[in-house]
């Protein structure tokens, strides 16, 4: 066995191990913390294949960003995982048989002589040198300079649309300029007045009380 | 490829739009809701300034640019401009109905600018990734136009409805190009139908690739058995967008279409005629006949863009130069009086009533004949009544498919218009033979907006009797660009 072989069969054991506990761990937060190894494994796959940039991607996008801020949400939020975990045996029979469908369907299709996969032969090794990075990027900035710019357009139309339905202003809003606020004085908000005192109302419970009722 | 061989030119206006709307958009934010109409003016500046250099670097023969991803032909400087007049034309006529409906606010014209801008990529790619990338900017524009009048709920549901089946729709199509990809192995237009020709491509992969983007294409154009969602989105879309989805769009559909299926799946146009058949048929059908159950003007309309759509595919089925020059023709015609009619239901909306229903129309005669007259020019020019245009428009049409042989399929497109004359003329006799039910005159609106719809109902009038200038521009677009690259 190879050396590589080895590691993939290493990285294999570890993700298959980590994706199984992220659905039986019974702390959430744990759940999450395997799901975080199971991208870091995977992104060691990615390695061995050579695509170091979407290694990198894969690290810096999920684990850094997507499970971090899943993670607080989980923290944040006080969610009742046990009761979401009731009806995982009940459902286990239909969860399990279609499970098993897509794994009949995907050993099929992989083993059909139709869809030919040893035709496909092994991609050539990369030289050492060799920069997946610059090459995307040369890629992205001179063959699809022109869908790469329209994409931007895209995410600003996006960032326009959804400004543009959101925010209005509303009479009941409670936004306070900040500058208005720091220059107001007492004047402004307090007047002293001068009033004569009101004589004491005798029984005024009672009254009160008569007047809810008539209403 | 290096920056040297980078050639910007063919795609001078897109850079130009792009750069207004980004001024615009900033612009605006310092405006208070008194200077609105700078934000307008300047809008109205951009289209102009587009349409000047789209005419001055316009060419005779297609070039290509951004690695084979760009094309500017003739057919694409032609549907732009008619985009250019349509968008113009809209952003005249909905002034007054979104200010007096609270809407009069810088979105509106940076939102329909980026639709615009959507519409030119979509119009100008050679590729199916930008041609997915510009329907997905008209697209987003348009839902979110669809929605800007938060409060009514009518709007919000036609762009929740909008929204999803576009969503939809824009799958179906993605799914077929991701097989028409793995079956040639390119997204080039070129490519693809060099592939397809010289045998070395998955024929099945291909045709299966066909059928869902036949059905995208379908969704997009409003065709039966895909068109659910144009009655509710015309309906519950404020007028001044149910114009801007009812123009230009159908130009940059169009031209969609010819991209995808005659230029780049021109090898399998026996496999796609006989679904765009049954396209045309049903859309003419369904169309003609539930619009005449319409009392709602807007929904009525609808069905007969559904109809016109109908008509717009015949031309497109026929795979002749000569009937991609008439849907050409037919297309830049629709626009037109899809302007009109639209417009002269903008001009009869008050503050706070909209003119929806046929009964809104009642004793419009008596009210104001100039309007009246008008709307009966638009009404008898999309029944196809001459000298109207739009009687040039289906002959032509028609005259293609009797070309490739399909007789009977013109004899059915004869006979859904002839159905399809029938709410038409009720338009024109409600307008002209019954009583008013109100005394409310008619509202008064700016100058600039009287002067355009006359010019623009006109125009059908117009080139009802003098057609041969357009057509044959449209004829010499189509020859043009239709070379394979």
């Amino acid at each position: 066995m190879s050396f590589q072989a080895f590691v993939f069969y290493v990285l294999s054991a570890i993700l298959v191990f980590a994706g199984v506990r992220v659905i039986t761990a019974k702390n959430p937060v744990h759940a999450a913390l395997f799901l975080v190894l199971a991208f870091f494994t995977a992104s060691g796959h990615w390695l061995l294949l050579q695509s170091e940039f979407l290694a990198i991607s894969l690290v810096l996008v999920y684990v850094g960003a997507v499970m971090v801020l899943f993670l607080f949400v989980v923290m944040m939020l006080d969610i009742d995982f046990e009761q979401l975990r009731e009806g995982f045996w009940r459902n286990l029979p239909v969860a399990g048989t279609v499970a098993a469908i897509m794994v009949a369907e995907m050993v099929l299709i992989l083993t059909s002589p139709e869809s030919n996969l040893n035709g496909f032969k092994e991609p050539a090794a990369l030289a050492a040198d060799y920069s997946n990075v610059k090459d995307l990027g040369r890629q992205i900035y001179t063959t699809y300079l022109y869908p790469f710019e329209l994409a931007a357009v895209l995410l600003l139309l996006a960032i326009v649309a959804a400004i543009a339905l959101t925010m209005r202003k509303r009479k009941d809003t409670k936004w306070v300029d900040p500058a208005e606020q720091v220059k107001v004085r007492r004047n402004d908000r307090v007047r002293m007045i001068q009033m004569a005192a009101e004589p004491r109302v005798e029984d005024r419970g009672g009254d009160t009380n008569n007047d809810n009722a008539a209403a | 490829m290096s920056w040297a061989d980078l050639n910007l030119m063919p795609a001078l206006p897109e850079i130009f739009l792009l750069s207004a709307v980004s001024v615009i958009l900033v612009l605006d934010l310092f405006l208070s809701d008194k200077q609105r109409g700078i934000t307008y003016l300047l809008s109205l500046l951009s289209l102009i300034g587009c349409a000047v250099i789209t005419l001055t670097t316009s060419q005779p023969f297609p070039e290509l640019t951004f690695s084979g991803m760009f094309v500017d032909d003739p057919m694409a400087d032609l549907a732009k401009v008619g985009m250019y007049v349509a968008m113009g034309a809209t952003l005249v006529y909905s002034r007054q109905y979104i200010a007096d409906r609270g809407f009069y606010r810088g979105e509106f014209f940076t939102l329909s600018l980026f639709m615009l801008l959507g519409m030119m990529v979509m119009v100008s790619a050679h590729h199916f990734l930008t041609l997915y990338i510009g329907l997905e900017l008209m697209s987003l524009a348009l839902y979110a136009l669809v929605a800007l009048r938060r409060d009514s709920t009518q709007a919000t549901e036609a762009a929740m409805k909008y929204f999803v089946l576009g969503a939809l729709a824009s799958g179906m199509l993605l799914y077929g190009m991701s097989m028409v990809y793995g079956a040639t192995g390119s997204l080039d237009i070129g490519k693809i139908a060099a592939a397809l020709t010289n045998g070395s491509a998955n024929m099945s992969l291909a045709m299966f690739g066909l059928v869902f983007i036949v059905a995208g294409l379908a969704f997009k154009l409003g065709a039966v058995p895909f068109h659910m969602w144009v009655p509710d989105v015309y309906q519950g879309a404020p007028t001044a967008v149910t114009l801007l989805i009812g123009g230009a769009p159908k130009l940059a559909a169009f031209v969609f279409v010819v991209r995808i299926l005659s230029q780049g799946l021109e090898p399998l146009v026996s496999q796609w005629q006989g679904m765009l058949v049954i396209l045309a048929v049903l859309s003419m059908a369904i169309g003609n006949i539930t619009a005449i159950a319409q009392t709602n003007l807007k929904r009525m309309l609808a069905y007969s863009t559904i109809s016109h759509m109908g008509f717009l595919v015949l031309g497109i089925l026929a795979g002749t130069p000569a009937g991609l020059s008439a849907s050409l023709f037919y297309a830049v015609v629709y626009v037109l009086m899809s302007l009109a009619g639209f417009g002269v239901l903008l001009l009869l909306s008050r503050a706070g009533v909209d003119c929806e229903t046929l009964d809104d129309l009642k004793g419009l005669n008596r009210k104001n004949s100039w309007y009246a007259f008008l709307m009966l020019v638009v009404m008898f020019s999309m029944a196809g009544i001459p000298p109207m245009v739009g009687f040039n428009a289906k002959l032509a049409v028609l005259k293609s498919v009797v070309d490739i042989g399909l007789i009977w399929l013109a004899v059915v497109g004869v006979v859904f218009s002839l159905i399809g004359a029938f709410y038409y003329l009720r338009v024109v006799k409600v307008m002209y033979f019954d009583e008013a039910t109100d005394a409310e005159p008619v509202s008064q609106v700016g100058m600039d907006m009287r002067v355009l719809l006359s010019v623009n109902a006109i125009a059908l009038l117009v080139l009802g009797i003098v057609p041969d200038g357009l057509y044959s521009v449209c004829v010499e677009a189509m020859k043009q660009s239709l070379q394979v690259l």
